[in-house]
Parts: structure tokens; C-alpha cells; sequence
């Protein structure tokens, strides 16, 4: 059985497909340039892009606070980031009498980078068939692309730990511990619902995983494996310590959390490292779910020949699908109340992550089984099989979140046994407390 | 020690997450589409009561002199003492003010100078945008509450309470 598992892995591992009939990357001059430009671009087109996610971010909750929002410096207040960043600038510097200084000025950097790395192994476009050779859209093409991510994902978290630490103030330190504790539960889920996506392209190379989703769209990760994306964009959320999952910041109860001791530019500097690892997740999210840059509806992304064009039409659709997670994201952060660190780590072990074991198995059973009845992963009949397979188990999932205590608020409907519990406790309570003349009429 | 706890058995519509957090996104969604309640400041002002009582201003006669007979009332009647006024007399026995003042500091924009005052001369007016660089600017002198242009204040009638 597992020998079969295995060779069905090998067989899609290998499997022939348009874009592997590129020629190989050009070599000395041209990609020494080549990487120089693309280092160039991606830095600037992301810092370009933090600041417009900021500026969306207060365009869109002020909208939905039915306000306007930045819309005085430069048109519709694109360019407020800008004005910020000089003020951020020039502001003063502050530090605490008691801070460990090394670390507390090298942890704004710690948060930033991680975020800014991701980007360097993501493909954002078709590959370019240059005359120089084949020009990969990533900055780094790298065979492991994936593994790279989640092992840069989690350096993320040593930046607000290390801020909360070194501030030696106490609110500082409880939302530097809370985000690790929480940054660790939800990479372990985040993990998990990333195994039925590999499973499916069978590789973790990011072009590996892109160029099997390409077509039509049928065979975009969300069709078929919706609840891994469900439990990715969660997690992801918890991992970029957004609301519904801002603990370590926490405004009512940590004063500001981690960066409560930071000013001007060092603080600057974690408010852009929250907006970057927004965009990474979003894009993590489009390129592992979503296709990458496929464009759906159509072929002409994905054959011969791979100009330039190509590059540049598949490159803006994978930004308007960053775009759309990233005002997903805004519009979750505006709408939902922070949850309870009880709930929060509820959710993470209880939930997410057996959801995410389970659905493992599920997917690798359904694989096999359809493999086994002859359906190619890349055929048509596979991925309809898989939509119909997550169409009903998101509704069952669904139904089960609806009825359960997923977040259990404490108004929630009991399980009969807790009822019975609380029940029992109030009776014992009358029993064994001495019945005086004013205490015991309770 | 558990307490006694009070257990609401409530239906699944009121308890789920899922819903609840469903409905809430529709709601915040349909407030991007609604109008703003911003005024944008320095170009769309706030339409003023008819009775706002604002900055001050000393009408004048058609020889463009000021109607104030400088008769006292209004530094009498004013209840922070935010008018000071020395009155004079022409040669035909009429009386002017030599000094009309009002220090728009301590003013509190009762409308009581603009009630007592018998010629209909100072009145509180239809506007509220005065800044100045330095604390002496706000005392107003007479020339400078004749040069006023803004609509006064229209006050309240008995007769007519809504203003109609």
C-alpha cells in the first residue's frame, strides 16, 4: 500500500507538463543582471505595496466606520504612507533606562526581515522565455521553495519576543510570551493544512506547486482541498497577529504589547513588519491555493510561448489575487472582537489542528482511490471528484463548527455532561457549606 | 469551590460563531458602500442654527458710524465682564463710545449684550472661525467689530419659538 502511495507520488513528482519544457535559466552576465533587476523590482514593488496595504487598511476601516479616512496627501491620501514614514523618521528615538539595548533595537529589524525573505521564493508571474535563457519571476527558485517558507515563517515570532523581553516592561513581555505560545500553536496547524497541497502537486518546489494548479482553474488548491485553505487562512491570520488574533498587542489589556516601549522609526519598523507578513500570508495563500499566478477561465498563461506579456498580464493578476486576501484581511479585522487567549489556544489544538490531521488522511485516501480508479490528477473527472469530496465535507465541517463550542463563549449552549456538572456542583455546595441563620437561604 | 452557575439554554441561531461572525461581515461590507459622515472641514463648513451666537459685531448707521449710544448696559448686563467701554459725547450732546472692547477670551457667548442693547447696535454673530497668533488679537476693538461681516444672530421670538 504505502509502496503504491509512494509511487503515485513519484509519478506526479515526474509528470511532464508545458512548463518544464522551458530552457534552463541563462547563465554568468545575463543572470548576474538578471537577479540584480529582480532584486531591484521585488524589493521595490513590496515596499511600494506595504505602504499601499496601509493605506488601504485605513481606507477601508474607515469606511466601514463610515468615515473617509486619509484623502488630503496626494490623491485619495496614497501618498499618507509616505508623509508617516518622514515623520517616523525625524521623530526621537526612545529608550527605556532599563532595556537590554542590543536586543531591543535589533528586534524591530528581526520582525521586518523574516517578512521581507518569504517574498524572495514566491513566483509571481510566468517565467520569461528570455533570449538569454528562461527567467524565473522568483527572486530565488528555489527546489524546496515551501520548506524554505515555513522555516523563515517561524523566525518571525524571535522579533516580538525579543521586543517584549528586552522592553523590560511587563506588558510588553506578556504579549511577547502570548505570541509565541500563539505563533507556535497556529504554525503547527498552518503546517499541517499545507501536507494535502503537497500531497497534490507531490513536490515543494512553489513552481512545482503553481504549475499544477495552471489551466482552467479547475485544479486550484481551493477546489480541491477547500478546508486546508479554510485552516491555512486562519492560521495565517494568527500568524500575522491580526484581529481576530491580536493578542500580543492586545490595546485594552497589554497597553500596546510588545511595542508599547518602541518610537519613531522602531516602531515604524514592526507596523511595517505586520503589513508585510500580511502580504506574505496573502500571497502564500494565492500561490498555494489560488494558483499563483494562473489565470483562470483560460489557457493562454500556461502554453508556449512565454513572452514577456505573459509575464507581465500574470504578474498583475497575482497581485489583484494578493489584493483580495489582503482586504479580506482588513475587512476580518474591522468586523470580529479579539478572542480569548483560552479560546484562541481552544481553537488552535482542539480544533485546527485535528481538522488538519484528519483532512490528511482524507485527501491522501482520495487521492490514492482516485488514482487507483484511473483518474490523472491533472484530468478534469479528478478535479470534480475532489470538488464534489469538499463540498460535502465543508458542509459537515460547517454544520459540526455551527453546533459545537468552537469558541465557546460563555453564554453557549453546554454539553450535557458540563450541565450536569454545574448542576451537581451547586447541590454539593448546599450539602456541605454549614447552614447558618443569614448564609445558608442562598 | 464551584458557585452556583446560571446555564441559559439558548437556541443554536443565537450561540453560533459561525453566523453570528457571518452576519457581522455583511453588516461591516454594507457600511463601505454607505455615505460618509465626515464633514471635510476647511471646504464643506456646518450649516449654522439661525441662533448661533458667535463672534460679535457692531452694526452700523447709514454714515457708517456705530449704532452704540454707548448708554452701559451691555458691560453691566454681560456676566464675564468681557466688555469695557468708555463712553464719550460730540459737541451736539450725542453720545458715542471712545473705547468699545470685547475681549473674546473671556466672552461667554451668552448673547446677553445683544439682548439688552437698546440701539440694536452689538449683536453675536453667525460665525465661529477665529484664531489668532497671539493672546492680545482677541481683544476686539471697535473698529474691528464694525468691520465684521458675518449674519448676526437671530434671536428667539415668543412669538414665533420655532424660528418660522
Amino acid at each position: 500500500m504505502i509502496a503504491l502511495a509512494l509511487d503515485a507520488f513519484v509519478q506526479a513528482a515526474t509528470q511532464a507538463n508545458g512548463l518544464e519544457h522551458l530552457p534552463p535559466p541563462p547563465s554568468g552576465g545575463a543572470w548576474f543582471l538578471a537577479t540584480v533587476v529582480k532584486l531591484l523590482l521585488t524589493f521595490t514593488i513590496y515596499m511600494i505595496g506595504v505602504m499601499m496595504v496601509i493605506w488601504l487598511e485605513r481606507r477601508v476601516c474607515a469606511f466601514i466606520q463610515d468615515r473617509r479616512g486619509p484623502n488630503r496627501v496626494g490623491p485619495h491620501g496614497l501618498l499618507q504612507s509616505v508623509a508617516d514614514g518622514v515623520k517616523n523618521i525625524m521623530k526621537e528615538e526612545t529608550y527605556p533606562s532599563q532595556a537590554y539595548l542590543p536586543l531591543f533595537v535589533l528586534a524591530p529589524v528581526m520582525s521586518f526581515i523574516p517578512a521581507l525573505l518569504t517574498w524572495s521564493v514566491i513566483p509571481y508571474g510566468a517565467p520569461w522565455d528570455s533570449q538569454w535563457g528562461t527567467i524565473d519571476t522568483a527572486l530565488a527558485p528555489m527546489p524546496i521553495g515551501f520548506l524554505f517558507i515555513l522555516a523563515i515563517g517561524s523566525l518571525g515570532v524571535y522579533g516580538i519576543v525579543l521586543a517584549g523581553w528586552s522592553s523590560n516592561n511587563k506588558y510588553s513581555l506578556l504579549g511577547g510570551l502570548r505570541s509565541s505560545a500563539q505563533m507556535i500553536s497556529y504554525e503547527i496547524a498552518m503546517g499541517m493544512s499545507t501536507i494535502p497541497v503537497l500531497i497534490l502537486a507531490g513536490n515543494v518546489s512553489l513552481d512545482r506547486i503553481v504549475s499544477q494548479q495552471g489551466g482552467w482553474g479547475l485544479h486550484w488548491n481551493a477546489i480541491n482541498c477547500t478546508i486546508a485553505w479554510f485552516i491555512f487562512m486562519i492560521a495565517a491570520f494568527a500568524e500575522t497577529n491580526r484581529l481576530p488574533f491580536d493578542l500580543p498587542e492586545a490595546e485594552s489589556e497589554l497597553v500596546a504589547g510588545y511595542h508599547s516601549e518602541y518610537s519613531a522609526m522602531k516602531f515604524s519598523m514592526f507596523f511595517i513588519a505586520e503589513y508585510a507578513n500580511m502580504m506574505t500570508a496573502s500571497a502564500l495563500m494565492a500561490t498555494l491555493f489560488f494558483g499563483g499566478w494562473d489565470i483562470p477561465f483560460t489557457m493562454w498563461d500556461n502554453v508556449a510561448p512565454h513572452t514577456l506579456l505573459k509575464t507581465l498580464v500574470t504578474f498583475a493578476f497575482f497581485w489583484v489575487k494578493i489584493m483580495v486576501f489582503v482586504f479580506i484581511y482588513i475587512w476580518v479585522r474591522w468586523t470580529l472582537p479579539r478572542f480569548r487567549y483560552d479560546q484562541l489556544m481552544a481553537l488552535g489544538w482542539k480544533f485546527m489542528l485535528p481538522t488538519a490531521l484528519t483532512y490528511i488522511v482524507v485527501i491522501a485516501g482520495a487521492t490514492l482511490g482516485l488514482e487507483f480508479a484511473g483518474f490523472h490528477p491533472d484530468s478534469w473527472q479528478f478535479a470534480v471528484a475532489m470538488l464534489v469530496i469538499n463540498l460535502v465535507l465543508t458542509g459537515i465541517l460547517f454544520g459540526l463548527i455551527d453546533r459545537g463550542r468552537l469558541i465557546s463563549p460563555s453564554y453557549s449552549r453546554l454539553d450535557k455532561r458540563d450541565l450536569a456538572k454545574l448542576r451537581r456542583a451547586r447541590f454539593d455546595r448546599a450539602r456541605f457549606e454549614p447552614a447558618t441563620s443569614e448564609g445558608g437561604a442562598d | 469551590m464551584a458557585i452556583g452557575v446560571k446555564v441559559l439554554e439558548r437556541p443554536i441561531a443565537q450561540t453560533s460563531y459561525v453566523r453570528a461572525t457571518l452576519q457581522g461581515m455583511g453588516l461591516t461590507l454594507s457600511h463601505i458602500f454607505r455615505d460618509k459622515v465626515t464633514y471635510q472641514y476647511p471646504e464643506e463648513k456646518w450649516s449654522l442654527s439661525p441662533r448661533w451666537r458667535g463672534t460679535h459685531r457692531m452694526l452700523t448707521n447709514e454714515d457708517g458710524k456705530a449704532k452704540c449710544v454707548a448708554c452701559g448696559l451691555c458691560p453691566t448686563v454681560c456676566p464675564a465682564n468681557c466688555i469695557k467701554l468708555v463712553p464719550g459725547e460730540d459737541e451736539n450732546g450725542n453720545r458715542y463710545p471712545l473705547v468699545f472692547e470685547i475681549d473674546e477670551f473671556r466672552c461667554i457667548f451668552c448673547g446677553y449684550c445683544q439682548e439688552v442693547c437698546p440701539e440694536e447696535a452689538i449683536h453675536v454673530g453667525r460665525h465661529y472661525e477665529n484664531s489668532e497668533y497671539s493672546r492680545e488679537g482677541f481683544v476686539y476693538d471697535l473698529e474691528r467689530l464694525m468691520a465684521q461681516t458675518h449674519p448676526v444672530c437671530e434671536m428667539w421670538d415668543p412669538a414665533d419659538p420655532k424660528g418660522e
